[in-house]
């Protein structure tokens, strides 16, 4: 009777799970991102997530045993033991080792995400209250971009506007960010204001804009695609409405969107179009953006 | 009223033994019942306020899209939720239990200066006042988060040097409280109470007391630096003039880890009181909870930096600081473990206070991991200042610091009050507030990983289901609130009468005296029991 409803109990947790449109929207892990750094920090997270399921299996499992064991009911004679260096030095040891484990991997992903050095290409990120700004030093282009003017009209308060109905709803920008697949950017953040922070969560992890101070960050995105993210620090009265839009794509659209932009002979820029040629005609048939006029307003 | 009490000549009055009459009780209180019960219920005042802004900022989450503030007042409620939260209803509340209680626990009359302890009281009406009326000031109260990060703080508007007042207040009011706790602890405890002899409850204080006078003073220069940069046109924290705004987070920091410690070492110290009681069994591996309470206050100064992660230090800074991060996990994870051993072979009952003190030990765990989680510093850099962190430091702070009080005040109400708790009432309580605050934050968690930024007002509709939901558990855990107030307010109003013992597994000094406890706890300093002894702690209790 009880193996039944156990039976029956984990038949419908399965079925909950499995029902794509019940989660849809739930999404309930970090994901994995686009470039070999966000992969590998992906998967420290989920090695730290496990070692700590595991411990906390152990830890709750013990836990709970007493709490229906040992009660007054089942054990009316309480055991007198209070000390036992044996123990104590099992449950020392053991978390340190655990947190080796840990710590290791964790020191060298560190090490490679501090190295911004070799750069393909820089883009100044400069934080404004509440707007970014992006200055592509050796290209010459440079614009603001802040959040579109659909997600803005439905954010007022009281504005009647369902959000669902606004296509990427605050996550959305007037004019994004371009640039090319497998080429390290660096990023130099700055602020102009107040502390903001860059923040796209496919392509790297956050870096603070300081106004006063430039902190470097950077990613190589191996994916073409859109990529949204948001500033992270609160930043004053529209910190949550400041967006951030990526666009990877591949170095043909690329050139052409700065010609679009009004450099002059584009492709000198074009670094890797006859290395990675093969790769990027491997890449035609990925969603990549379109990307015409100016600078894909939208 | 106030005519009888002015009446009321104290010269005259040669029966020391009783309270004043009337408001003079209270203004004038040096009794540190009468000191701990004002503490207990101004905390639970702010506790109130504090969760109602908190109840304001689910509504507005509850959808996306504005629909009831603006994001300024949004900010101003996060804000001043936090600080309403952390230095009004936690502090206080553990303030208030450590009056009540460390006399009762060390033998003593009362505390050792009994004058600054309704003066350090006192202080905190004023320091809410101010900070409360900030509301209702031009530019609105303070926005710019309980960090009060230079420049956005530097934004606020005539609530300013208001705010920076408050936290002047504050703060002496807990060095104060703090000077009177160690000054307790170190002379007051009966002959034959040496120091590891104490109760955990009076350890965990007297460590806390510690970080109180370290860290306190850091933060009253940090907000007097601002204060200066605002007004006196210093640049401690602007570039512009040579300045760091990174510094003001160093040394906000170097108080608000230590802080944090401040918050939840008393927690352990209740939860290490309770969970013997209930296990009918002595405490596990007393003296390592001592040296595991000492380390993790050591480590508190050693890991500041962990909060700023993302500012952009050196790498030998942010690996010393992942390390030394993971390593409290260690004695943290000691005090678990003898918490469980201390459950083991015991010979449980499962009243209000052990509940509470069960789901502390459960809950407080899952904001341990998530903790570690945040430790490791590259991914710290996609959980920084996400759902994730709210879920963390909530698990820690609710069900952990918040539950760990309730637990104690369930515990030590009959000894207050004399009447025998109601526990249906109380696991009433605990069951709707236990599942209600899961379903508050267990989400957090998923939305901060799926990538929704902390303190904004609106969110991407991606986020909606699990906001929600998030809403509506806090809803309800606001409500299991008023369940917890009319709990006290019925034992308050009477009951059955209590024994001394009030818990037939409870041991210590507190429990010797009758309940509700004499006015003067301990006029002669009591024989000190050997509370091994189950015979001998019979006896003692018996003896007076």
């Amino acid at each position: 009777m009880r193996m039944n409803r156990t039976a029956r109990l984990s038949g419908a947790l399965c079925a909950l799970l499995s029902a794509p449109s019940a989660l849809a929207d739930m999404e309930l892990n970090m994901p994995r991102g686009v470039t070999p750094i966000t992969n590998e920090v992906y998967d420290l997270h989920m090695l730290v997530f496990w070692i700590c399921v595991g411990i906390g299996v152990v830890v709750f499992g013990a836990m709970f045993y007493s709490v229906f064991a040992h009660t007054k009911k089942k054990n009316p004679t309480p055991a007198t033991f209070s000390h036992s260096t044996t123990a104590e030095v099992i449950w020392t040891t053991i978390p340190i080792i655990i947190l080796v484990v840990m710590a290791v991997p964790a020191a060298k992903t560190l090490v490679k995400i501090e190295d911004s050095g070799n750069p393909d290409m820089t883009i100044k990120v400069t934080g404004y209250q509440w707007r970014w700004h992006y200055n592509y030093l050796e290209e010459g282009v440079e614009f603001f971009s802040a959040l579109d003017a659909a997600s803005n009209e439905a954010r007022q308060l009281e504005s009647g506007i369902n959000p669902a109905t606004v296509d990427n709803y605050l996550l959305d920008v007037d004019k994004a960010v371009v640039v090319p697949v497998d080429t390290k950017v660096r990023l130099l953040v700055t602020a102009n204001d107040v502390i903001h922070a860059w923040w796209v969560p496919e392509l790297s992890g956050k870096r603070d804009a300081i106004p006063g101070f430039v902190n470097e960050m950077w990613f190589k995105a191996s994916e073409t695609g859109v990529y949204r993210g948001q500033c992270a620090e609160l930043c004053g009265y529209d910190h949550g409405f400041m967006p951030i839009v990526v666009k990877v794509v591949d170095e043909v659209d690329y050139v052409a969107w700065l010609g679009d932009q009004g450099v002059e002979n584009p492709s000198r820029f074009a670094r890797k179009i006859n290395a990675g040629a093969e790769k990027n005609a491997g890449l035609t048939q990925d969603a990549a953006p379109a990307v015409t006029g100016q600078g894909d307003a939208r | 009223m106030s005519a009888t009490s002015a009446t009321h000549d104290h010269h005259d009055d040669h029966d020391h033994h009783g309270p004043e009459k009337g408001i003079k009780r209270w203004i004038f209180a040096t009794n540190h019942k009468d000191i701990g019960t004002m503490y207990l219920l101004f905390s639970l005042a702010m506790f109130m306020i504090g969760g109602a802004m908190a109840m304001i900022i689910r509504l507005e989450l509850f959808q996306p899209g504005l629909q009831f503030i603006d994001p300024g007042f949004y900010n101003s409620m996060v804000t001043m939720h936090a600080l309403i939260m952390v230095f009004g209803a936690v502090m206080p509340a553990t303030v208030g239990l450590a009056n009540w209680m460390i006399p009762l626990m060390v033998g003593a009359p009362d505390m050792a200066l009994p004058r600054m302890n309704n003066w350090s009281f006192w202080l905190l009406p004023v320091a809410f006042t101010i900070l409360l009326s900030t509301l209702f000031m031009p530019g609105g109260a303070p926005a710019a988060g309980w960090t009060m990060y230079p420049p956005i703080v530097l934004q606020t508007g005539a609530a300013f040097p208001f705010m920076v007042l408050s936290v002047h207040v504050m703060g002496i009011s807990s060095i104060m409280g703090a000077i009177n706790i160690i000054v307790t602890v170190l002379n007051m405890r009966t002959p034959g109470m040496n120091m590891l002899k104490m109760p955990l409850f009076v350890w965990t204080w007297l460590i806390t007391a510690y970080l109180l006078i370290l860290a306190i003073p850091v933060l009253a220069g940090a907000v007097t630096m601002l204060l200066t940069d605002q007004y006196a046109a210093t640049s401690f924290f602007n570039a512009a003039g040579g300045g760091d705004p990174v510094m003001f987070q160093h040394i906000f920091w170097f108080f608000g880890h230590p802080e944090v410690y401040i918050m939840i070492l008393p927690a352990f110290g209740i939860v290490s009181e309770i969970i013997p009681t209930f296990a009918r069994k002595k405490l596990f591996g007393y003296s390592s909870m001592v040296y595991a309470t000492a380390s993790i206050a050591f480590l508190s100064f050693v890991v500041w930096a962990h909060h700023m992660f993302t500012v952009g230090m050196p790498l030998a800074g942010e690996l010393f600081f992942m390390f030394s991060t993971m390593m409290i996990a260690v004695p943290t994870g000691v005090k678990v473990f003898n918490w469980l051993a201390t459950m083991w072979r015991g010979s449980m009952t499962f009243e209000t206070p052990m509940l509470f003190a069960l789901a502390f030990v459960f809950l407080f765990t899952i904001g341990g991991f998530s903790g570690v989680m945040l430790a490791i510093t590259p991914v710290d850099f996609q959980y920084h200042d996400t759902y994730f962190v709210v879920a963390h430091f909530h698990y820690v702070l609710v069900p952990g610091a918040v539950f760990a009080i309730m637990a104690g005040v369930y515990y030590w109400l009959p000894k207050w009050t004399g009447n025998v708790l109601n526990e249906r009432l109380g696991k009433w309580h605990f069951w709707v507030a236990a599942i209600s605050i899961n379903v508050t934050f267990f989400p957090q968690h998923f939305l901060g990983l799926a990538g929704m930024p902390r303190r904004i007002p609106d969110y991407a509709v991606q986020f909606t289901d699990f906001n929600m939901l998030s809403s509506i558990g806090a809803f309800v855990f606001g409500l299991s609130n008023l369940m917890f107030i009319y709990n006290i307010w019925v034992n308050a109003r009477g009951g059955e009468p209590a024994t001394d013992r009030v818990w037939d597994g409870a041991r210590g000094l507190e429990w010797t005296v009758p309940s509700p406890a004499p006015y003067h706890s301990f006029e002669t300093p009591p024989e000190m029991p050997d509370l091994d002894d189950e015979t001998e702690w019979e006896e003692s209790r018996f003896a007076d």
